[in-house]
């Protein structure tokens, strides 16, 4: 948040209001919890007492897509998967964070085969990948910062709206 | 008489009328009181992407569908695909919440068509890792059930404690979740007494927080009201669905694949085979809440008997050398290249083997061609049987009462899809 | 225990029973295909052996399946390989694996399909188990079985063509068979 301390005798801060709606968001960020196999579990393992997302704000889950702004794909995604994935994504009001946990949802990960999907950035938008085959819950939490940082330097109000490219066929 | 010829036309009417598929459909629920509910994939109480599709009358479940897939990832294909060695980091995410019981349950597998015997210690090794996964998966099942019915501190207790094994898992094979821990014939590494000491620690304080969580559960009312009586089968039912491991155990049958053909060494090991009577969700909890103690019981003896040793075959054209040797001598470096390169080839012909996983019988069925593939290989995992008794269990019961069933069956979906 | 069996299948099922073998202490029948039911309802009810217990059915398909240890027989299958040419009798294997858990012991029952018209009796009848067992054969060979209550797809979405097992199917299976959502 850029402050302007112009003002501070007056007892005024002044700042933007982009600076203070990002600062709210960075530190209140709902997730929603989409945990498809093994990744689930160390997601669990991250909202757990030993790791404790809740340091950083994030310890609501929600498993609602419409209340929920980041979206952590914990999984492997099948081709039977995909539409329920994107049907999630698409449900989640803006703005909207993925985190795409795990080298199954990042690429298809060890499962080369006839079901599984080689990446879920082939249908939805991803922030954020993290590696690992199940990645360790604080790497979870270093892609949860990353996401904040993102949002403390993005311009939430007027960018994240922008709308999605469009494919005309 | 007339009349009686008009009635008569009237029954053929009607009876075409009600043979007339929509109009039958339509006089089944002339009210329109059923309502069909989806449940999942992404639903927080079906433990992964189950999905369920449920017909309602008011809240009571008239009828219940379950869907699968959503996690098939092709692993009976990969099988084919790869060696027998390959495989083994697979069968972590089968059941991915006791990994080592199912790298322990694939390495007898293939030991045994290919002829081979872990030494002693390697045996013992892998009972303690089975049994610790055991209690893993068992906590976990009793955590996600507790939370399905509403008692969130149960889930965080029991993560508390798998996180503690998570610890010795580390310790033990070099990663805490997913672990590829058994070789053909033998076990990665050698169990240290630094891990032997972790065990040890944590074999003597579970049974305290053990009693922590039952005293959470066991006269909490509420818990109470929404397991006992609910989702009862029994047991004759429950084996021709194909129930196995403490679910069928919940049905008061003394099924055990540890007593029933004994491998590795739990036959020279004391343990009670737990049953409960009722076949409802507390019946199936409490098998549960009393294995682990068991299981406990069972790695306490293993470290006590544990014999030095070798931790892997002395076979050098089937089981792969220890790697510091491979770095030293000639003769392993082949043999290890080979192994890697063809694989293990063991006789023609095929077996199943089974296991008593942390969710029931677990079997892996092998055909080999006598190259280092599987020409088929077939993975009887018991989540996938366990779910076919869902519809069965759900039939006429509250709709809320529909998650604790599901929690109390356990599946995990990783091994249901396989 | 093998020559009992023996004894006791081909007294009560003579010509239907075509092998009783043993490998690596394990029983294996092989069965005629439509007598499977009778087999199978013979080792459930039979007093003494008393196989209660359905543990599983899965299929094999067995094209060109050499018995040796050299790689190069094992990739005889290669993927554009022509569905008229594939040898049919007998292509497919299935194989129920029971269990009686009073005696504590195991069986293995096989029977060969036909690859042409692959077409096997349910057990469904027997063992309510063999249910989701046939539905996930159905679903990885295309094996249909008769009487079934409910012939579905067990893994693979409805609309899907393929069957995943077959030994001709590839790997990574048909490009565009199942569509993405747009992005």
């Amino acid at each position: 948040m850029a402050v302007n301390r112009t003002n501070e005798n007056e007892g005024f801060l002044t700042s933007r209001v982009d600076a203070l709606f990002n600062w709210s968001l960075k530190n209140s960020l709902w997730p929603m919890p989409l945990g498809i196999s093994c990744c689930a579990i160390e997601m669990m393992a991250f909202a757990g007492p030993r790791y404790d997302v809740s340091r950083f704000g994030a310890e609501v889950f929600r498993f609602s897509p419409r209340q929920s702004d980041l979206l952590i794909v914990a999984g492997t995604v099948t081709y039977k998967m995909a539409r329920v994935v994107r049907k999630i994504y698409d449900q989640m009001p803006d703005p909207k964070w993925v985190i795409s946990m795990g080298v199954c949802a990042s690429s298809g990960g060890m499962y080369r085969s006839y079901s599984v999907v080689q990446g879920i950035d082939q249908f939805v938008p991803v922030d954020v990948y993290v590696g690992g085959c199940p990645p360790r819950p604080d790497s979870l939490l270093k892609a949860l910062m990353e996401i904040q940082k993102r949002i403390q330097a993005g311009e939430t109000l007027t960018q994240q709206r922008r709308p999605e490219k469009v494919l005309v066929d | 008489m007339a009349n009686s010829s008009r009635d008569k036309d009237n029954v053929a009417q009607i009876v075409r009328a009600l043979e007339d598929k929509d109009t039958s459909a339509a006089l089944e629920d002339p009210l329109e009181n059923y309502m069909v509910l989806n449940m999942g994939p992404q639903h927080p109480a079906t433990h992964g992407v189950l999905r369920l599709l449920v017909k309602l009358d008011g809240e009571t479940v008239v009828e219940c569908i379950p869907e699968l897939g959503y996690l098939h990832r092709g692993y009976e294909k990969i099988a084919e695909a790869s060696t027998y060695m390959e495989f083994i980091p697979h069968t972590d995410r089968l059941d991915y919440i006791s990994p080592i019981a199912n790298n322990v349950a694939y390495a007898l597998a293939v030991e045994k068509i290919a002829g081979v015997e872990a030494p002693p210690r390697a045996q013992y090794i892998r009972v303690i890792g089975a049994e610790l996964a055991r209690v893993s998966s068992h906590l976990m099942a009793i955590g996600a059930m507790a939370m399905d019915v509403g008692a969130m501190t149960v889930f965080l207790w029991a993560f508390r404690e798998r996180e503690k094994l998570y610890d010795i898992f580390d310790l033990l094979t070099g990663v805490r979740f997913t672990t590829s821990y058994t070789r053909i014939g033998g076990v990665a590494q050698d169990l240290t007494d630094e891990t032997k000491q972790a065990i040890g620690k944590f074999i003597d304080e579970f049974p305290h927080h053990h009693a922590e969580i039952i005293k959470m559960l066991n006269k909490n009312r509420i818990f109470l009201d929404r397991v006992v009586g609910v989702g009862a089968i029994d047991a004759e039912t429950a084996i021709g669905l194909g129930f196995s491991g403490a679910n069928l155990r919940g049905c008061g049958i003394e099924h055990d694949i540890r007593t029933f053909s004994p491998y590795l060494v739990y036959d020279q090991l004391s343990f009670d085979v737990i049953t409960e009577k009722d076949g409802d969700c507390f019946a199936r909890y409490m098998v549960r809440m009393r294995e682990m103690l068991e299981s406990v019981k069972i790695v306490r003896q293993a470290l006590e008997r544990i014999p030095q040793g070798p931790i892997k075959a002395d076979l050098p054209k089937k089981v792969l050398p220890q790697k510091e040797r491979v770095y030293e001598k000639m003769e392993e470096l082949i043999h290890d290249f080979v192994i890697v390169n063809d694989g293990v080839n063991p006789d023609v012909g095929d077996v199943y083997v089974t296991t008593e996983g942390s969710k029931g019988e677990l079997g892996f069925y092998i055909i080999s061609d006598g190259s280092g593939h599987p020409w088929r290989m077939k993975i009887r995992s018991p989540s996938f049987c366990n779910l076919q008794a869902l519809p069965y269990l759900v039939k006429g019961q509250m709709i809320s009462d529909v998650v604790a069933i599901i929690g109390s069956i356990d599946p995990i979906m990783g091994e249901a899809d396989k | 225990m093998i020559e009992k069996i023996e004894e006791k299948l081909r007294a009560a099922l003579g010509e239907n029973i075509i092998s009783v073998k043993e490998f690596k202490d394990q029983v294996i029948v092989e069965a005629r295909r439509d007598a499977i039911v009778e087999v199978c309802r013979f080792l459930k009810e039979d007093r003494e052996l008393e196989f209660n217990f359905l543990s599983d059915i899965c299929g094999a398909d067995m094209l060109n399946f050499v018995d040796s240890s050299s790689r190069k027989a094992y990739l005889a299958v290669e993927h554009d390989y022509h569905p008229e040419e594939v040898p049919t009798a007998g292509r497919f294997m299935v194989i129920y694996q029971l269990t009686s858990l009073r005696n504590r012991t195991r069986i293995r029952v096989k029977v060969r399909v036909d690859g042409d018209n692959p077409v096997c009796p349910s057990l469904t009848s027997l063992y309510p188990a063999a249910n989701w067992y046939e539905r996930e054969t159905f679903d990885m060979f295309g094996i249909t079985f008769e009487g079934h209550p409910d012939m579905r797809r067990m893994y693979m979405p409805e609309e899907y063509d393929h069957h995943p097992l077959r030994k001709d199917f590839p790997l990574m299976g048909v490009p565009g068979s199942i569509p993405l959502p747009r992005k």
